[in-house]
């Protein structure tokens, strides 16, 4: 009898999850790692919804076209478009299936599912669980693959890290035959075969030090199939959510389901006014957002309301007590209602700051929460190829492509979210390939549960068929094994060989320089970017990586050393910092999240184009180049969601609407 | 500068801009080690939290006696109470460091927090308990939906917006273990054969429960409650209602309790009449 095909899947989120379940079903064996139990992944802290089309909102004019039509003009027009049009075709469908699963939707009267508004979109077709709907989605996709490890089918390793994929000589170049990981609890240090790999490792938030991501979200898994030779796509694309609250070890998220709630964000009219809140009548407050956006007002995309809120604090002066703060009000909404739907972030904003939102508006600020680029990965198009590209979509007029299965992406293609390394797989936040240069909120999930059962199949079918079926990871020579083994338990002594000795400076404190690149990142790379700031921050993380190349650690430990962990994921934060911060000094404009104070102005012609990023082992730094982007579905045009005080890209959207 | 009426509102006074608190933690070097206490001293600042002060000492390890020592294990992920790792004995009980704000459980200068790990699981180090036992009771319990696979068959079923509501309430545990901590018939149980000889507890329970309530959940019903009438089963629960007092998110755990106890009486009686 034949060895039964492996697949490895790391990170148990949404989309570790889901892949793991489809690819259990087409009767691969899968082996999942996670650093914590997979119920306690970070898609536990999504909190607004998931967006799909829905009954309601196609009678209201809504579809499937014009929901990847927002995502593509959400994200700028950078994203890769036949992936996108693949997944809002598929959204419906991924509902009604965690519906099957019994995720606790809130409901109509009637017994529907409820739908509510999210940024980016003029109609309902969000879908949530209170203001916990990641964590609602996540535990039915980890109870479906309890069940899958009850019957044998998944095996679980969890608290165990991933340190690096082994590569062996493939057709074409290296191809994944496996993983090295580390048990956290006993230190023991292994090789793992399998005939291909997915990465569902999520975002990088911890790379800024405070985010709204969990501490786990530091990015090393990224980094360390980077530096394997993985490419790294849009790097500088990192989306700074308008509402978060800012505490002393991380920041945390106000959904903006407050906003499609009807929370409105404002500040006092007059600079420096010291009133509490409900003491400035109507007419004395600055509704920003509203007055500039009357078209979309506080639900316009998250890049948008940032640097707005940004702007009315750090260059207005205008923040609530003259800080980096402003008001995100749903007073005036009733209480029940509030608890209701949106109890979760209530109860999270009460029990930090000990203030009840339903009856004091909230202060917020601006917090790094999400990563548009990551690995970079391929696909098959699907059928839908129009003769040129199609303006925009006009609601409720006939739709340019249907909704059916496989018109974005070939369903089952092997190189479906495969990186450029062959067998190595990238699904969920940690790959580039849905959402441009910003994401609109409530696709998050659905992008993650998309490439995991849509993308699974994929992966089934390059083991059944590809380099696997004929030489399998079974048979793949040991030594390749063991040499892995070997690098990572040499990596890990000379970590662990500097906890002797006196010297604990600053200057090698592996936590500190965490600190200062945490800080750096922030100051340099988020909201605001421009060329000699972008130097600095290069620069600055070039020392940091000397220092960190001479740290001492603090703890020697052979049993569970959470400080090596840490040490060692420091140094592949840098390397994700380093090409965050390349991939924003190469991209000589603005678009999306990535604004430029020296480059205002998207620019189509250089820059409507992939930051594509290789390592470059022998200088230790990244390699920029730029590859096009495939539009063939949706003509570029001005992105300005109906912004009243500037004339020309509205006149801009216009013309290129052909009005 | 703010003149006090009182004293003790010129202390909180003092303690809101700058105070030095004292953290007692009981550390442990892995399983069969000798246990110890540290004490660590750090200056406070307004709106930290267990985990900001556990990240101050990793960064810098000295003790009160000028000693330096290791950076404490402790187990944390989200930092917003809702993923359930960073549980322990904060001052006594069991709850969510990420949501023990220093200026609520130690407001005044001079204030101690001692910190624990839970002792109804093994320590694996310091404050970090192995809570494995408490997945391995979602799978005895059969913690799902059977549903037939992942393909597109349509819509799941139709519900009421209360029935929903009591599903969402049950379905917001984050198996952190609080309600075993607190439980007198919960008993710590360090090898894997030995867990299902003692009280399942509180959290597997109400999780049955909540499967039980989805139309398709309780194709299920019957296997669920033959677990539950076993010798670590409901009848174990000895109704000290300590569990739903500590509970975090406030699930209703003695009614879920209670509703599997009349399950399982029903499920008996008609096993009976039915001669099964």
């Amino acid at each position: 009898m034949t060895q039964q095909q492996r697949v490895i899947v790391v990170g148990g989120g949404l989309a570790g999850l889901a892949g793991s379940a489809r690819m259990a079903e087409a009767g691969l064996a899968v082996d999942l790692f996670s650093l914590v139990p997979v119920k306690r992944s970070h898609s536990v802290c999504a909190q607004g919804g998931i967006n799909a089309c829905n009954e309601v909102a196609r009678q209201q004019g809504y579809s499937e076209y014009e929901h990847f039509d927002e995502t593509i003009y959400g994200g700028d027009f950078l994203a890769d478009q036949h992936p996108v049009l693949e997944m809002a075709n598929w959204a419906p469908r991924i509902i009604d299936l965690l519906d099957r699963m019994g995720v606790p939707f809130n409901r109509t009267a009637e017994g529907y599912r409820d739908l509510r508004l999210f940024g980016g979109s003029l109609f309902k077709r969000t879908h949530f669980s209170g203001a916990t709907t990641g964590q609602q989605l996540l535990y039915a996709l980890d109870e479906q693959v309890r069940r899958l490890e009850a019957d044998g089918a998944v095996t679980k390793y969890e608290s165990w890290e991933f340190l690096r994929p082994i590569l062996a000589d493939g057709a074409d170049g290296p191809r994944c035959v496996g993983i090295v990981a580390q048990d956290l609890r006993t230190m023991q240090i292994r090789a793992f075969r399998a005939d291909a790999v997915v990465m569902a490792t999520g975002g990088a938030g911890l790379v800024f030090g405070k985010s709204t991501n969990s501490v786990i979200c530091t990015g090393a898994a990224l980094a360390r199939c980077y530096q394997a030779g993985a490419a790294y796509a849009n790097p500088e694309m990192i989306q700074v959510h308008p509402t978060a609250v800012p505490g002393a070890d991380k920041l945390r998220l106000m959904s903006e389901s407050a906003r499609g709630e009807g929370g409105r964000v404002w500040v006092p009219r007059k600079k420096g006014d010291s009133r509490p809140a409900r003491e400035i009548p109507e007419a004395e407050r600055l509704y920003f957002l509203e007055e500039k956006y009357p078209k979309y007002g506080n639900i316009v995309p998250r890049d948008i309301a940032t640097r707005e809120i940004f702007d009315i604090c750090v260059n207005q002066h205008m923040g609530v007590d003259g800080g980096n703060q402003v008001y995100l009000d749903l007073t005036h909404k009733d209480p029940e209602y509030l608890t209701r739907k949106l109890g979760g972030i209530m109860d999270i904003y009460q029990k930090f700051v000990g203030v009840d939102p339903r009856h004091e508006p909230m202060k917020i600020f601006p917090g790094v929460h999400y990563s548009m680029g990551g690995l970079w990965t391929q696909y098959t198009a699907g059928s839908y190829a129009p003769s040129e590209p199609q303006p925009a979509h006009v609601s409720g007029t006939e739709t340019a492509c249907d909704a059916e299965i496989g018109r974005g992406m070939l369903p089952g293609a092997p190189n479906n979210m495969m990186t450029n390394i062959e067998g190595l797989y990238a699904f969920g936040e940690v790959n580039f390939a849905f959402h441009g240069a910003n994401r609109l909120g409530a696709n998050a999930l659905l992008s993650c549960i998309f490439d995991g059962l849509f993308s699974g199949v994929g992966v089934a079918n390059y083991i059944r068929d590809g380099a696997p079926s004929t030489a399998p990871a079974e048979s793949i020579p040991q030594s390749v094994f063991d040499s892995a083994v070997g690098a990572e338990s040499s990596r890990q002594k000379a970590i662990t060989d500097t906890a002797i000795g006196g010297d604990h400076a600053d200057e090698t404190n592996p936590y500190i320089i965490a600190k200062e690149m945490g800080e750096e990142m922030t100051a340099g790379c988020t909201v605001v970017r421009e060329e000699a700031r972008l130097q600095k921050t290069l620069d600055r993380i070039a020392e940091l990586r000397d220092r960190w190349s001479r740290m001492k650690l603090a703890d020697g430990a052979t049993w569970t050393n959470q400080s090596l962990s840490f040490a060692r994921s420091v140094g592949d934060m840098l390397a994700v910092a380093d090409a965050m911060a390349s991939g924003a000094k190469a991209r000589k404009e603005s678009r999306g999240a990535h604004y430029r104070i020296d480059y205002p102005d998207r620019d189509d012609a250089k820059f409507m184009k992939t930051t594509f990023v290789t390592y470059d082992a022998g200088e230790g730094r990244a390699r920029v180049e730029h590859r096009e982007v495939r539009a063939e579905l949706v003509a570029p045009r001005a992105r300005t969601y109906g912004k009243v005080d500037k004339e020309e890209p509205a006149k801009a959207e216009a013309a290129a609407a052909g009005v | 500068m703010t003149v006090a009426t009182t004293n003790g509102t010129a202390k909180r006074t003092a303690a809101a801009n700058s105070r030095k608190v004292r953290f007692r933690i009981k550390r442990c070097d892995g399983p069969n080690k000798l246990v110890r206490w540290e004490t660590f001293e750090l200056t406070i600042a307004k709106g930290e939290n267990v985990i900001s002060c556990l990240q101050k000492i990793a960064a810098n390890p000295v003790t009160t006696e000028g000693k330096r020592s290791t950076p404490v294990v402790w187990d944390c992920s989200c930092l917003e109470e809702v993923c359930g790792s960073c549980t322990m004995v904060i001052n006594g009980q069991a709850r969510q460091s990420c949501s023990a704000l220093i200026d609520v459980i130690a407001p005044d200068d001079g204030d101690t927090v001692t910190l624990e790990p839970m002792s109804k699981f093994p320590v694996i180090r310091d404050l970090w308990v192995d809570r494995s036992r408490m997945f391995d009771a979602l799978k005895r319990v059969k913690a799902w939906v059977p549903i037939d696979g992942t393909y597109d068959l349509g819509a799941g079923p139709r519900e009421r917006p209360e029935e929903q509501a009591v599903r969402y309430a049950l379905s917001e545990c984050m198996t952190c273990g609080c309600c075993l901590e607190a439980c007198p018939q919960f008993e710590l149980a360090e090898d894997e054969s030995e867990w299902d000889k003692s009280f399942i507890g509180a959290q597997a329970l109400s999780q049955a429960r909540l499967f039980n309530l989805h139309e398709t959940g309780a194709q299920l019903k019957g296997d669920r409650l033959e677990t539950l009438m076993g010798p670590d089963g409901v009848s174990e629960c000895g109704n000290a209602q300590n569990c739903v007092k500590v509970c975090p998110k406030h699930i209703p755990l003695t009614e879920s309790i209670a509703a599997v106890g009349r399950s399982t009486t029903i499920h008996a009686i008609s096993k009976w009449f039915s001669g099964k």
